[in-house]
Formats: structure tokens, sequence, C-alpha cells
């Protein structure tokens, strides 16, 4: 077969390869919800509540790009909501304790980025499993949270750390910086992601990690450097999150570790590694942000959202294996 | 096309050495996995290395592509001792090793597993400053090389998880033959796969030999030997038993050999391979 024959080929089936774009799905996901919602309530579709949604799935949306990077590579990440909730305190702490405000935030990202670090130098080095590691990590990290708070919350009132929550009008849309800095931060892993080599040897190592190794891929010091990254990219979660809430609560962000994970899944990316797309993984955080607020919009039981979510979820694990053994 | 991958150095003349081994030996314990082996490997050539289990040419092989450093004995590129310390070093020398347990990234397409750790990124500052891979370039290449190879393969940006077995490995034999300057190892290439696409790896070894890079080739499929080796090298209880070509022996001598049932170094008389 030739390669120009080859080539037609590609290009007459357009639709075909829409579909078979990974983030086609979860797009059509986000789409129906979207419409769904819109005409069951009257608020939903309003700029304000748009808005709203979007400033809502910032932190979650941030986390979920460290936690795409660690699935790609066949990983997980359960303590990414933890690290994030130290970053907080740690800054809301130092704050308030009248330390300079741009060597707390600076602090807070460090200690964040450390604890990336330490995941991945236990992970590539003593090549112990990802899920244990982390799972590790959050115990130590919530122990550390406790202590750094010592049962208290620390409001936050200056202005660089509450930044990422000020927000300016783009016709009657409301934006926050927070929502741009997220932007900023998908785009520059995407760009890491599809466009250097690093992100081709994230995406080997996740598919064959042995095959990866035999190519000559420095697989330790790229899992090191996933791990890092993620590391810092929790820190900036925890500055938006002060941005959104600008109370340092250790008992805040329950639930945001289970959601990046979820966003991930439900956006397309592979739990078995190697496969995925971190546009897929923001459109997986809209997909959620929509689903509890319009649920919220519409009367129903808040603990409905959280069922819907789990169906969710499941469901796009199971599509994934699906998949993947029809390809076998 | 002139593309900077595959730039080959000048190859020495056909028959000459260009891989050595001498007195190579390797213990594991109490086991002596070689016991002062030897190998000769000639320009333009297919070596096949066949033996029993535990007769060596795993280990031997291992000693040759980097992965096991030797006890004793030594290793010759072009008549120079060289010492691998890994496989990265072997590499670096222009050697190239193909495994036999498919070594691909399945969701990436050909041309990514093609430059799989020697990505090429665009000329200039969008290179260097902002490390932006030149895709055109790795797939243009790569479909030049898989021309080149006479290997056929879907568009050169499908997946490689779609391909059959057969085409899987291709990929891999096209990989080490692309950036192999001197030489190129392959481990039991055919091993995971079916008749008909063993076929096609057996062309690709043909081609790359005629192309000029010496192939060395463990097997344990002695039809599939008789088919591409130029010479092969009998190894027996951790030595080198006999060389031998394919005309000069059957399948069932260079098993007897291999068994220890006839003696290498005896010149059996051949009566058509």
């Amino acid at each position: 077969m030739s390669s120009s024959l080859a080539a037609t080929k590609r290009s007459t089936n357009v639709l075909g390869r829409l579909i078979a774009t990974p983030t086609f799905g979860p797009l059509i996901v986000l789409i129906v919800f979207c419409a769904v919602f819109s005409l069951a309530t009257k608020t939903f579709f309003a700029t304000g509540n748009l808005s709203l949604v979007v400033q809502q799935s910032v932190i979650v949306g941030t986390l979920a790009i460290g936690q795409t990077m660690i699935i790609l590579t066949a990983g997980i990440d359960l303590a990414n909501g933890g690290i994030a909730v130290l970053g907080t305190i740690l800054a809301g702490r130092l704050v308030v304790e009248q330390q300079n405000p741009v060597l707390s935030l600076l602090f807070a990202l460090l200690i964040c980025t450390s604890f990336g670090l330490t995941a991945g130098l236990l992970v590539s080095r003593l090549m112990l499993p990802p899920f244990i590691v982390t799972l590790g990590l959050l115990g130590i990290v919530t122990a550390i949270t406790r202590l750094v708070a010592q049962g208290g919350a620390f409001p936050v009132t200056d202005d660089l750390l509450s930044w990422t929550g000020n927000a300016f009008a783009v016709g009657d849309t409301s934006i926050t910086y927070g929502m741009i800095v997220m932007f900023v931060l998908y785009v520059l892993v995407w760009y890491l992601l599809t466009q250097t080599a690093w992100g081709r040897h994230v995406y080997a190592i996740g598919n064959n990690r042995e095959a990866a190794r035999l190519v000559g891929i420095p697989v330790q010091a790229r899992l090191l450097s996933v791990y890092t990254f993620a590391g810092l990219l929790y820190g900036i979660g925890a500055w938006l999150a002060l941005g959104r809430i600008p109370n340092a609560d250790p008992n805040a962000l329950q639930s945001a570790n289970l959601d990046s994970i979820t966003a991930v899944v439900i956006g397309g990316t592979s739990l078995f590694g190697g496969r995925g797309s971190l546009w897929g993984t923001l459109i997986g955080t809209l997909i959620v942000a929509v689903l509890r607020n319009g649920l919220t919009l519409t009367g129903i039981d808040p603990l409905w959202q959280d069922l819907v979510t789990g169906i969710l979820v499941i469901s796009a694990v199971a599509l994934d294996q699906f998949s993947r053994k029809k390809q076998r | 096309m002139t593309t900077d991958v595959s730039t080959k150095v000048t190859l020495p003349p056909k028959g000459t050495v260009v891989l050595e081994a001498r007195g190579v030996t390797k213990r594991y314990g109490h086991v002596t996995a070689l016991d002062h082996a030897d190998l000769d490997l000639k320009a333009g050539e297919v070596l096949a290395v066949v033996g029993d289990n535990g007769a060596g040419k795993s280990t031997l092989i291992k000693v040759l592509c980097g992965a096991v450093v030797p006890d004793e004995g030594e290793v010759l590129l072009d008549g120079k001792p060289v010492h691998f310390r890994s496989p990265l070093d072997a590499r670096k020398l222009g050697i190239e090793t193909v495994y036999q347990d498919l070594a691909v990234a399945p969701a990436l397409d050909i041309a990514t597993n093609l430059f799989l750790g020697r990505e090429l990124r665009h000329q200039g500052p969008l290179g260097t400053w902002f490390r932006l891979l030149d895709k055109n370039r790795m797939r243009r290449e790569a479909q030049h090389e898989m021309d080149e190879l006479k290997f056929h393969l879907p568009a050169i940006d499908s997946a490689v998880e779609k391909l059959s077995g057969g085409q899987r490995q291709g990929v891999a034999v096209a990989r080490a033959a692309i950036f192999a300057r001197r030489l190129v190892i392959m481990d039991e290439p055919t091993a995971a796969l079916g008749v008909r696409e063993s076929g096609q790896v057996l062309n690709l070894i043909r081609t790359i030999r005629d192309r000029g890079l010496p192939v060395i080739l463990i097997s344990h499929d002695m039809p599939h030997v008789f088919e591409v080796a130029d010479r092969i090298q009998i190894m027996r209880l951790g030595r080198r038993a006999a060389v031998t070509t394919p005309q000069k022996h059957t399948m069932s001598q260079v098993v007897a050999i291999m068994t220890g049932a006839a003696r290498g170094d005896e010149p059996v008389e051949a009566n058509g391979g």
C-alpha cells in the first residue's frame, strides 16, 4: 500500500477521524449536559452562571493537569488535594503572621513542589507503586497540614494571595485572573506533552515502559520531572484556591483529589497510561462542574451530584476498558 | 532526499571483520554462562548464532550489545578494543539491538516510534529555545526510510497497535536499521511471529545486509537461520563449537553439533543444505 493511497484514505474520512479524536466523546457529553440544563432551568445559560461554573472548576482543573501527566505515565496521584491544602495553610499562616506575602507564596509553592519531588523519587528510584506512594504521602501531608494549622483557619486579606480571585469584565462575562492562570497552564502543558520530545517520552513510558527504556529514554529522570512539575502545579492550585475562597481552611478541598481523577478519566485519558489528551481533561473538569452546578440549579438534592458523577466515572473507565479489548 | 539520520559512515569492504569477541567469559556464581567464547562478524554478512538453551548465545549477545559486562576477554570494534558499560555505550558506537518482545509503544504512531528517544527538533530558535519537535520532518524521513527498506506499512501516522505483529516488529527492526552505523543485533526477532509475518522480517534482514550493514541474528528457528544466514556460529557449553554455512552443513548436522552428537571441528560431509 503506497503512502499516497494511505493519505487519500485519510483525507476522505474527515467525520471518521473526528469521531476517532479522543476528546470528541467528552465534548459531546459536555454539550448534551449544557443543553439539558439550559432547557431545564432558566438560570443555567446566563453569562453570570457560566462564569461561575468556570470559576468553580479552576482548582480541580489545575490539579487535574498534574493528574493527567501522572496518569499518562501509568501512575496515579491520591495526594494532590492534600498537597494543595497544605499550600494554602502554609501561605495563609505565614501571611497572617506578618511575613512577606511574596516569600510566603514562594515558600508554599516550594513545599508543594518538594512533595511532588518526593513522590517522584519514590516512584522512579525505588520503583514503588504510585498508588501506595501517594496514599502514604496523603497521610503525611494531611498530618503536617493539621500541625501547621493547629486547629484554626487563616483568613486571607493579602492582595497577592487573593489576586487569582480578582475579576475583570469582558462584555457581561466576569473573568477572574485564576481562569487565565489555569488556561495558560493548560496551553503550556499541552505544548510540552504534544510538541516536545519530553511529552513523547511521557506517553511512551505509560505505553510500554520497558520499550521506552530500551530505546534509550531516561525513564527515571522523566518520571521524576513529571511528579515534581505536578507538585508545582498543585502549589499553583493552592494559590487559585486562596483566590476562590479567601480563607485557608485545613478542611477545604475534600473532594478535589477524586474530582481531579474523575476529570481525567471522563476526559478520555486511560488509567492504564500512555493514551489520552490534556484538552480532554479540561472538558472532563467542565463536565463535573456543569453537572454539579446544573443539578444545584434544578433544585435536586446535592447527594445526587455524587451519584451521577460516580456513574460517569465508571462508564468512562468501562468504555476505555472495552475499547482496549476491541483493539486486541 | 538527504537525511541526517541515515548518514552512514563509509562501511568497510566486504569480508573485513567488523566486530570481534575474544575469549569472553561470564560467570554467574557457580554457573559459567560463557567460557572463553569467540565471535567474528564480517562486513556485509548475516551471522546467525544458534545454540541450545544455556549454550551461552544470549549472554554472548548481551555482552556485544552492552547489557552485560564480561568477567574476562575483550570485544573489538573495527580492531579496536571497546568497553561497553551499558547498551547506550554500544549504541553510541553504532550498534543497534532489536529485542524479541516487540519493543514499541503501541498507542504512538509509526513515525514517533521510529524516532522515539531520538526525536528531531526544529532547526533554529523554535527547536533550541522552545524544544519544538519537527513532526513533518520525522514523518517524511520515516516514510523515506521505510521506502528504502522496501517495507510496506499503512500511513506513517497510524498507531502501531493497528499493525500486525510482523509489521510491528518491522518498525522495531527499521528503527535499528535507520540508526545503526556499524551493525545490527537481532535477538529472536521472529519468535513472537507467525509464518507469513516472519517472512516479512526475514526480508527486512536481507535488505539491511544488502544495504551494507552486517547483522547478528540469534534464533532458535533453524529454517529461518538457513533462509537468511551467510554464516552460522554454533554455541555449545558457553563456547563457539563451530562456524559453518548453510551450504556446508544441513539443518540436522547443525543440530547434531549443537547437542554434542557431532563435533563441529571435523568437517562433516555436506549433502545439500
